[in-house]
């Protein structure tokens, strides 16, 4: 094995240096490949191109002698076809008749009657000829009998004899039929097919000319007769049809024809391909973009999908095309039919390197350098690839060996195109994909440079983030992208579902593209209008060379049209034209027919007569052999030049021929309606066409309108708000009505409120003064007002003085000195407890730092001599009070300061921090993450501020800075217990049945018990829900001892703080900065699970009662994990930037993160739905009513959203001077009213015309 | 999440109640406590999920085998009749319409007896599971049905030995199984001697063209046929049962 070792050792290695090569100079490889491929692909030039028209080929009649089937080397242009006689030689006879002079006597029908009826003598001659002893009988071709499925044709196309084809066919060539027909066109047309025919009709076939141009009809306007008679002959035999020409042209003498006689055409048939070949063609082509399709599928992770999906097709086709280029460079001719073997062979070479080229290289880590990813990804590859390659270059030799000379051919063919994909797929492949994953990365940094710089100064902690978060590898779609979801089939009826189906998929635009396509291929492949042979005749006409370019390719000698004086050396001398009677029509009538009406038909002999056959379709000649099971597949025929028969015929001639039917049913029109009439049919087409042309966009605007009502792409950025007084309403034309919901605004907090906490029924808020207050949830009266405990003295200035000393500008404020100083400072609490000093060495100095400090307060009057600098002397605040403090006779003294103070002192609007601008303000209470910034903006705090806020009951939970824990009663608004146990700042708090777990900043988790002597089952339990403003007893009595005591301390429960609590279904999760969540029981606080996958801190948690967890971290990435097992479901990367926050409802997840987006994925799949743009700054606002209605904060107000379809239901303003802040916070009650937290002012926000319309 | 559950599960059950669930449950009654007759239902609901995943593959094998015996019949249909694809419909249809349908049963079977194998014997198919492995798989097998129709061969020794060499690659590149090759040999032998069997019987006959060959390829072509079908069979098999996980 150490040999095999050693090899994989050696080839791991080379691949890694081609690797590096290869991304270090990705454009000289790419145009060396490229180079390459072309010189390899030069050779296929030579190759015909592929298709079923026939091919021709031009001799002269002269020294024609029929080719012999050994292949001579030095034929020149003839070509490789060109080989043993044909399969019939084809004689035509041109006949072109017309009566003249046209008399007005006539009737219609005696344009063609009596020309026609000179067919059966012309035939008579021809059978009857014979030159010296031999007649036609001997030289023609014998057919047998036509094909078993053609019995209708059997009365009409000649059976057991020579095959000779003319319009005497209809009458069985005899002539008494022809005269005793009544009708014609009726026998002429009765056997035309209905509808959309493919091929030759027996029209065509029996006339030898296009349907158009025989003049067998009633409205014909130059009167002349045209059909050919077509001799096919076995055998070639010059003298016989030398001596039929002049014998014809003899009695039928054509003045001024000078049509050319000394080509023989050769046309060659490819083969036919029918439906019973289409058909498993077809199947193996759908086969192969199958394969195509589930394999480049699995491309993920890169920067363009389908860039790296078109790269991987070109690296296959190409090598493909190199493939055939270098088998034909080195004489190898294909054989084989490069349609048929092409899915085969793309098949056999297929794409699997590709995929695990990409594969390999994409799961190399992110942090790499380019180079190294792509080095890494090839080497690690490197040993499977060679080795399927050896795999399959052993197989295609095993086939090489079984002697076919087909499977010969094809497995050298595949073993070159193997050879070729290699080397694409290590110098093109693999340089594209490394352009495509610097693209990437690039692409990422200039994507997170401008929206890192247009935001000041993140406010999350610097040093938190030494590491950079790796970017989120896919770039999230700023729009709604609407994917089919799981979800979407809920509650819609059946007929919406199938619109919205349907303009989901683009169904119908896409069918009715798609049939468009399939039938202007069918009209191009069939031509039944003959648009081919017009525009060959329009090219023939405008250019004398025009001839030459119709043969498709080889080489043809030129063929020069009529009118060459040279093409006059005929086989035969022409005879001298003789002097007819009729003669007046001829040559010179043209100036004559133009000024008179009643002018007689003229014949003239132009170029386009020459080859007649080539204005037929080209499957005439197949359709009439295989009628007698002939095949024309892969041979030829020689077609002789026409023999041009004129007649003229004079009107008595005519008159007699006539049948006594013809004048009657025939009707007289002369010649100027008929002109009138295909001039009006002419317009009638146009006018038709433009008609269908406008109904056909008409139809397809209404069908666009009907079904994609969306504007695509736009719909996160149109759709964000609508201003003040326009109607929301969406494309469907609904508005909700939109008096129903008027918001409730709670005033009297006097600066921003942090903390919001409510169990439903209650609500209670606390601002940046401290001060708690608490709301009857229904009604919005305030119950309560509990002050910051700094204020428990009664000065009338207590509560600003703390703000103002704390103005920096203050000529005794040293910071250090206050730090030093200050014990209960929570900075320097943090300071002395958190585990890491350092982190927290910043918020200090940015308090130093702030300039803005005067502008804001400069109006105020000076208030430097109030401030109290001996903070030591302040009292400790309720430490040792077990009997609760008795707020009663301050509460209402404070109520009114509190109420009086913002007019006098402070406008409750200004930003509190304006280091930390509201827009990236990280205002939930409970969150951390904002930790300095809370710091520095809650400056009038000097004992504890409260960080985090609970309430459950009757009881609010809150926990300072200092790490104090307090009970206060909802209601009473009296301290009913304190704890004291821990020293660092209490971060976060979740309360749940009796149990408060509190997270610290130092990274450790308490575990409290609130024990009474009541029963706490009756907490949650407590008044019913139609409860009114006057609050219902409450359950602790105020006579209950409350108890709260330290059941457990987990003491490094995370090695930096706790971001985030939450706490659900007997369940406690936090999450923190060191990148991982925990899972702890409640009961007895054992920790179940760690959990590890994000690369960043936590930032948003989600659990619920049935046991959802869903985590976000500073990475933007969201992980669904299984509780019970502690494994991760699904793993997404959503945002750029933090998320947020984080909601989960039955079907889906959503999301917010800084970057302003809220983002909805399905849960099972993980996909991401679709996404809404929020305004700057309102991103992780959000909440969800119901299953299916998303409400999100904006700018002065809050946006209700239907879930499963991403639409804006309704925008609800919050108030007048409420524009310019906007909603932190947004906290979904029970009842279904939102309250919403921006600047100082709560807002209740009841949704029941939603709730009516949804439920 | 729980509640999906519960609506696939009350879905899948519904059927079941009504046809099943009421005779058992009456005799449940009668016989023995309720609790018999709920685990019983229980029981049958989970049979009846599994019975329509099933009867949803067998379905989805039988299209796949009569769309491929359909291509590969007109794949055999000689040059001449091609002209005329109606008269070569009419012959397809009128006297061997039986025989699409009789590939499309025996694919269904074969695409099913496949996986069931697998967890029978408990050696999962773990090689290529894909479908762009499987896509590449029907290619091939079109190609070998392609190759037998049109290529010319000097004997018809050659062209056993050819087809067969080409068959066992197709098993070596896309199934590697014992139970794989096991199975397409019997599916071979099988299937080679109800078609001697019929044609003994003068129930069907070979037309002129294909009596030369047609006893050389046909073992191969059934081989390689088996291990296709299997091959979907599998995959099918493992969509169905990933899909239950997933959500």
């Amino acid at each position: 094995m150490t040999v095999r070792e050693r090899l994989r050792q050696n080839i791991s290695a080379a691949f890694y240096r081609h690797g590096l090569l290869c991304a270090s100079y990705p454009v000289p490889i790419i145009l060396f490949t490229s180079a390459s491929i072309l010189t390899c692909c030069y050779p296929l030039l030579k190759l015909p191109l592929p298709g079923t028209g026939p091919v021709e080929f031009t001799t002269g009649v002269k020294d024609y002698s029929v080719p012999s089937h050994e292949p001579q080397g030095d034929l020149g242009e003839r070509p490789d076809w060109y080989r043993g006689p044909p399969v019939a030689y084809i004689q035509q006879v041109l006949v072109k008749a017309a009566v003249s002079p046209w008399d007005s006597s006539l009737v219609p029908v005696d344009v063609f009657r009596s020309p026609l009826g000179r067919v059966f003598s012309l035939l008579e001659e021809i059978r009857n000829h014979v030159y010296t002893d031999r007649s036609l009988e001997t030289l023609c071709l014998q057919v047998t009998e036509l094909l078993p499925g053609l019995r209708r044709m059997q009365s009409i196309l000649p059976e057991h004899g020579c095959l000779l084809v003319s319009p005497g066919n209809y009458w069985q060539n005899r002539r008494d039929l022809f005269d005793s027909d009544p009708d014609i066109l009726k026998t002429v047309h009765q056997h035309e097919p209905k509808g959309i025919h493919t091929s030759a009709t027996l029209k065509d076939l029996l006339f030898g000319v296009p349907g158009k141009n025989t003049g067998v009809s009633l409205y014909s306007r130059k009167r002349v007769v045209t059909y050919t008679i077509t001799i096919a002959l076995s055998n070639y035999d010059s003298r016989f049809v030398a001596s039929l020409r002049s014998r014809l042209k003899q009695l039928h003498p054509s003045v001024n024809c000078t049509l050319r006689e000394d080509h023989m055409v050769h046309v060659h048939f490819k083969e036919e391909i029918g439906i019973a070949e289409l058909i498993p063609l077809v199947t193996t082509y759908i086969i192969l973009f199958a394969y195509i399709y589930f394999s480049t599928r699995k491309i993920d992770m890169v920067k363009s999908k389908w860039g790296l999906a078109l790269a991987a097709v070109v690296t296959v086709l190409s090598s493909l095309l190199m493939s055939v280029g270098l088998c034909t460079l080195f004489g190898l001719t294909p054989t084989l039919n490069g349609g048929e073997i092409f899915p085969y062979l793309v098949v056999v070479i297929g794409l699997e390197n590709v995929l695990v080229l990409t594969k390999s290289v994409v799961s190399t880590p992110v942090d790499l350098e380019v180079k190294l990813r792509i080095a890494q990804g090839l080497s690690s590859e490197s040993w499977s690839i060679m080795k399927n390659m050896a795999t399959e270059l052993v197989i295609i030799l095993i086939g090489y060996f079984t002697l076919v000379p087909a499977i010969q051919e094809f497995c050298l063919f595949a073993v070159v195109g193997l050879v070729s994909d290699f080397f694409l797929q290590m110098f093109f492949f693999t340089t594209v994909l490394s352009i495509d994953i610097r693209r990437m990365e690039l692409a990422d940094l200039n994507r997170r440079l401008p929206a890192e710089a247009g935001m000041p100064p993140p406010p999350k902690p610097g040093p938190l983030r030494t590491r950079e978060a790796p970017p989120p590898p896919r770039p999230s779609a700023h729009t709604i992208t609407l994917q089919a979801p799981a979800f979407r089939n809920l509650r819609l009826p059946k007929r919406l579902r199938v619109v919205y189906f349907l303009a989901r998929t683009r169904l119908a635009q896409r069918i009715i593209m798609v049939g468009t396509v399939i039938w202007i291929g069918i009209l191009v492949y069939t031509d039944p209008a003959g648009l081919r042979t017009y525009l060959a005749a329009q090219v023939a006409e405008q250019s004398p060379l025009g001839e030459a370019g119709l043969p498709p390719h080889l080489g043809v000698a030129p063929v020069f049209p009529g009118g060459d004086p040279t093409s006059t050396l005929s086989v035969l001398p022409a005879p001298e034209p003789t002097p007819l009677p009729e003669n007046q029509s001829q040559g010179h009538g043209a100036s004559r027919t133009g000024s008179a009406p009643m002018s007689s038909p003229q014949i003239s002999w132009g170029s386009e007569d020459e080859e007649v056959w080539r204005r037929l379709s080209f499957r005439y000649w197949p359709s009439l052999f295989s009628y007698y099971n002939i095949t024309l597949a892969k041979r030829y025929i020689s077609i002789l030049p026409v023999i041009p028969v004129t007649l003229h015929l004079s009107p008595q001639e005519a008159v007699e021929m006539r049948h006594p039917q013809d004048t009657q049913h025939a009707p007289r029109t002369s010649a100027k309606t008929t002109d009138i009439q295909t001039d009006l049919t002419l317009y009638k087409v146009a006018a038709l066409g433009l008609f269908a042309g406008v109904v056909l966009v008409l139809l397809l605007f209404c069908l666009y309108r009907v079904l994609c009502p969306r504007n695509y792409g736009q719909n996160g950025v149109q759709h964000g708000r609508r201003r003040r007084g326009e109607l929301p309403c969406d494309e469907y034309g609904y508005s909700p009505p939109v008096s129903e919901i008027s918001p409730l605004l709670l005033r009297g907090h006097s600066m921003d409120i942090e903390c919001l906490a409510s169990d439903g029924m209650l609500l209670a808020s606390c601002c940046l003064a401290g001060q708690i207050r608490v709301w009857d949830a229904q009604t919005g009266d305030c119950l309560t007002v509990i002050p910051n405990n700094g204020l428990r003295r009664s000065s009338s200035s207590g509560c600003w003085e703390h703000r103002d000393g704390w103005d920096p500008l203050t000529p005794t404020f040293d910071p250090d000195g206050l730090l030093g100083a200050e014990s209960r400072s929570p900075v320097s609490t943090a300071a002395a407890g958190a585990p890491d000093a350092s982190e927290y060495a910043e918020p200090p100095l940015r308090r130093r730092a702030t300039p803005s400090r005067p502008a804001l307060f400069g109006d105020q009057p000076d208030l430097t001599p109030l401030i109290d600098t001996n903070f030591g002397e302040l009292p400790s605040s309720l430490t040792a009070s077990a009997r609760g403090f008795d707020f009663g006779g301050l509460v209402e003294k404070a109520y009114k300061e509190h109420e009086v103070s913002p007019t006098v002192h402070f406008s409750p609007p200004t930003p509190p921090a304006p280091t930390a601008p509201p827009q990236r303000r990280r205002s939930l209470g409970d969150n951390p993450v904002a930790f300095p910034d809370r710091i520095s903006a809650s400056p009038g705090d000097w004992d504890s501020s409260v960080w985090s806020m609970e309430l459950r009951g009757n009881l609010i939970a809150t926990g300072r800075s200092s790490g104090k824990l307090e009970l206060w009663d909802a209601v009473e608004g009296s301290l009913r217990c304190c704890n004291e146990d821990g020293s660092s700042g209490i971060t976060a708090l979740a309360f749940l049945n009796n149990r408060i777990v509190a997270a610290r900043l130092n990274g450790s988790l308490d575990f409290f018990t609130v024990d009474t002597n009541k029963p706490l089952g009756l907490l949650q339990y407590r008044g019913p829900p139609g409860r009114g403003s006057v609050p219902s007893s409450p359950c602790y009595s105020s006579e209950d001892v409350i108890s709260c005591q330290l059941t457990r301390s987990v003491q490094c429960a995370h090695q930096k703080p706790i971001t985030v609590l939450r706490a659900a279904a007997g369940r406690v999760v936090t999450g923190s900065q060191d990148h991982t969540v925990r899972v702890y029981r409640l009961e007895d606080s054992c920790c179940l699970f760690t959990l590890q996958g994000h690369s960043g801190g936590i930032t948003s948690i989600y659990i619920d009662q049935t046991m959802v967890l869903a985590s976000g971290g500073q990475d933007g990435a969201i992980c669904l994990w299984d509780v019970l097992t502690g494994s991760r479901v699904s793993h997404v990367y959503g945002h750029r930037g933090d998320v947020t926050s984080l909601v989960c409802t039955n079907s889906c997840v959503i999301s917010s993160g800084l970057d302003d987006l809220i983002c909805i994925w399905d849960r099972s799949t993980s996909i991401k739905l679709y996404s809404i743009q929020q305004e700057v700054g309102c991103g992780a606002s959000l909440g969800v009513i119901s299953d299916s209605l998303l409400v999100t904060g904006g700018h002065g107000c809050v946006s209700f959203w239907d879930l499963n379809y991403g639409d804006l239901l309704q925008t609800v303003y919050l108030g007048q001077n409420s524009e310019g802040q906007h909603v932190r916070q947004l906290l979904v009650l029970d009842n279904a009213a939102i309250v919403c937290d921006f600047g100082s002012e709560l807002s209740l926000v009841y949704v029941p015309s939603v709730l009516e319309k949804l439920d | 999440m729980p509640k999906l559950e519960d609506r696939c599960w009350s879905c899948s059950c519904s059927p079941g109640m009504k046809s099943e669930g009421f005779p058992l449950a009456s005799r449940a009654r009668e016989v023995m406590s309720g609790v018999a007759g709920s685990v019983s239902e229980a029981f049958a609901s989970v049979r009846r999920l599994h019975s329509t995943n099933l009867v949803r593959r067998g379905l989805v094998l039988f299209t796949v085998g009569v769309f491929l015996a359909l291509v590969l019949y007109l794949l055999q249909i000689r040059k001449n009749v091609v002209l005329f694809p109606e008269e070569a419909l009419d012959t397809l249809y009128s006297s061997s319409w039986w025989i699409p349908l009789g590939c499309g049963t025996a694919a269904a079977v074969v695409g099913l007896l496949y996986p069931c194998l697998d967890s029978h014997l408990g050696e999962p198919h773990k090689f290529k599971r894909e479908w762009a492995s499987v896509m590449r798989c029907i290619a091939v097998f079109v190609g070998i049905n392609h190759a037998s129709a049109k290529l010319d061969f000097a004997n018809n020794m050659q062209l056993s030995l050819t087809l067969a060499a080409l068959s066992l690659g197709l098993w070596w590149t896309f199934d590697r199984s014992r139970s794989g090759f096991g199975l397409g040999l019997t599916t071979a032998l099988l299937a080679t001697l109800i078609a001697q069997l019929l044609v003994s019987n003068g129930i069907y006959q070979y037309t002129n063209t294909e009596v030369r060959s047609v006893r050389s390829w046909l073992p191969c072509i059934f081989f390689s046929g088996g291990v296709t079908v299997g091959n979907i069979g599998r995959q099918l098999a493992m969509g169905s049962i990933e899909k239950p996980h997933n959500d």
